[in-house]
């Protein structure tokens, strides 16, 4: 596997998102922190095979998100994300 | 709308595997029935989580492979140095338990409802959420103007093949495109190739006809096909990628 | 309560336990962890930078290469729970690298090209503690796994052992880095399993 494979998208944290925030979140438009591009949290790069998650906006690669889980509990940083849009389901 | 946020809220839920299929040798269809299962979206995957008897525990996500208004299905490619896979693909039986949580995804779906036409780009095992939302559309009666172009290493790593040679045959505007990237058999009129923007202006529908567009495979592949569809004039928010990874 | 799944193992294995940290198991493959790209910082470009100290100092490739280098067999324990025995690799011990700059500080946060950083106390890397890597097995360093240069702090659990590092930054105080700020313990030792904060 190249290390470009080793890329994949929002939704391989579809799951994670769902558990930690109780919101499918894989639609939600996402304001990147450092470039301000928008883009569904589906099409941002998630890398999951480091010691955590890492998020990183698809445009300038600045980190926009990052998951730690340990048994009971995980932290959760999202300085790097200008601001999340939720929706009501209709 | 958005409630406090709670650990733990998205529950396993037991399963049992009902059924397997062989699909291709390295490939194998789990059928699933899992307690108070709320029902699915084509292009949605669920999560499997196994525990060891010592309780080691691992997760991997797998898409599902069945209609809204069928049962639910999970299809497994064996990655030999994998974890996880040879042990779903080689060792789980019919009455073994597992545990799912699910089912999850809310922008790679397609529930039908949406105008036409379709276009469904699928590398090796991408094709399993392009399925569910083939079975969906053959199912349900749609007849939106649909294309899939299937990318597989050899005729015999074909996933789905008779069901999607019986679908296209029906002619009731379900088109299916093969590239075998890897090796042909003598005699193959299909295309044999890497899929590029060559292959894509052939294939895909005209910009202008916004069409939707899913594609799922590894990131390399799904780069590529979505790359090549946007220099042919799409709007990248109409063309919808899935990336899988190589973790077995 | 979560259900046992007949006849699954993983892909896991016992080792003596002496050498092998509580909750760890051995691999006999090398899993890569990325946070983000691999970068490709061409050698021409590379350096190895030292501040914080009485002045910066700073090494380029073919100097960095020209000072002695150590061959060292070690155990690497990374938090996701894999150990590796007997693992082989060249690099400059870090106290080759610090007795070229006069300083007083007590912790470093070393930075990498990717940004990229974690922190370690002085007492941590020296005294034949930890190297920078330019050698795995032997060959060159794969850009995967940090090449061309990486630093190796096998004591502690491997996310402290930054790949791509580009220098170290002397403080005063232990400032936390990339997993530090978000989860990690300060410190990471695998014999006290030291993984995430207040452990």
């Amino acid at each position: 596997m190249s290390a470009e494979d080793r890329r994949l998208d929002g939704n391989a944290i579809g799951g994670l998102l769902l558990e930690l925030f109780g919101v499918e979140l894989t639609v939600a438009p996402s304001v990147c922190g450092s470039c301000g591009s928008l883009e569904p949290v589906a099409r941002l790069h998630v890398y999951v095979d480091a010691p955590g998650v890492v998020v990183r906006c698809c445009n300038c690669e600045d980190v926009m998100m990052r998951i730690v889980q340990a048994p009971g509990r995980a932290w959760i940083d999202l300085s790097g994300t200008g601001s999340l849009e939720l929706r009501a389901l209709e | 709308m958005a409630g406090a946020a709670v650990l733990g809220r998205l529950t396993w839920l037991a399963t049992e595997v009902i059924g397997a299929t062989a699909e291709t040798p390295r490939v194998r269809t789990l059928q699933l029935q899992a307690e108070s299962w709320p029902g699915h979206r084509a292009g949605q995957h669920l999560d499997v989580r196994l525990t060891a008897e010592d309780g080691y525990q691992a997760f991997r996500s797998y898409s599902i492979a069945t209609a809204p208004d069928d049962e639910l299905a999970i299809t497994v490619e064996r990655l030999d140095d994998g974890e996880v896979s040879p042990y779903l693909v080689d060792e789980l039986r019919e009455g073994d338990r597992i545990e799912v949580r699910g089912p999850i995804g809310g922008y790679f779906v397609w529930d039908g409802s949406e105008r036409g036409p379709l276009l469904l780009i699928g590398g090796g095992s991408g094709i399993v959420p392009l399925m569910a939302m083939i079975r969906h559309r053959a199912g349900s009666g749609s007849s939106t103007p649909t294309r899939l172009l299937y990318s597989s290493r050899t005729l015999e790593d074909v996933i789905y093949q008779e069901e999607l040679d019986e679908l296209a045959a029906r002619r009731n505007g379900f088109e299916l495109f093969h590239t075998l990237t890897r090796s042909q058999p003598a005699g193959w009129t299909g295309y044999g190739r890497r899929i590029d923007g060559e292959m894509l202006r052939d294939v895909a529908w005209p910009a202008a006809e916004e069409p939707q567009v899913f594609i799922c495979g590894s990131t390399r592949f799904v780069d590529t096909a979505a790359d090549s569809l946007v220099a042919l004039g799409y709007e990248p928010p109409s063309v919808k990628t899935e990336r899988f990874g190589a973790t077995g | 309560m979560s259900i046992i799944s007949r006849g699954f193992r993983g892909r896991r294995s016992e080792g003596p336990p002496e050498r092998v940290p509580p909750g760890q198991h051995l691999t006999d493959d090398f899993p890569v962890l990325s946070a983000g790209p691999t970068p490709h910082t061409p050698l021409e470009e590379w350096t190895f930078t030292i501040e914080g100290g009485a002045e910066p100092v700073s090494w380029s490739w073919d100097e960095f290469r020209e000072l002695p280098s150590e061959t060292v067999t070690v155990d690497i324990h990374c938090v996701t729970r894999w150990s590796k025995l007997d693992t082989v690799w060249e690099g400059v011990s870090v106290d080759t690298l610090l007795d070229r700059v006069e300083h007083d500080a007590s912790y470093l946060l070393a930075f990498c090209d990717g940004g990229y950083t974690t922190n370690l106390p002085l007492e941590h890397v020296t005294d034949g503690k930890a190297w920078v890597a330019f050698n795995y097995g032997g060959e060159p360093l794969e850009p995967e796994h940090g090449g061309p240069a990486r630093l190796l702090v096998p004591h502690l659990y491997f996310w402290k052992s930054a790949k791509w590092v580009r220098g170290l930054a002397l403080r005063d105080e232990d400032e936390p880095g990339f997993w530090e700020s978000n989860g990690y313990h300060l410190l990471g030792d695998p014999w006290q399993e030291q993984r995430y904060w207040g452990d």
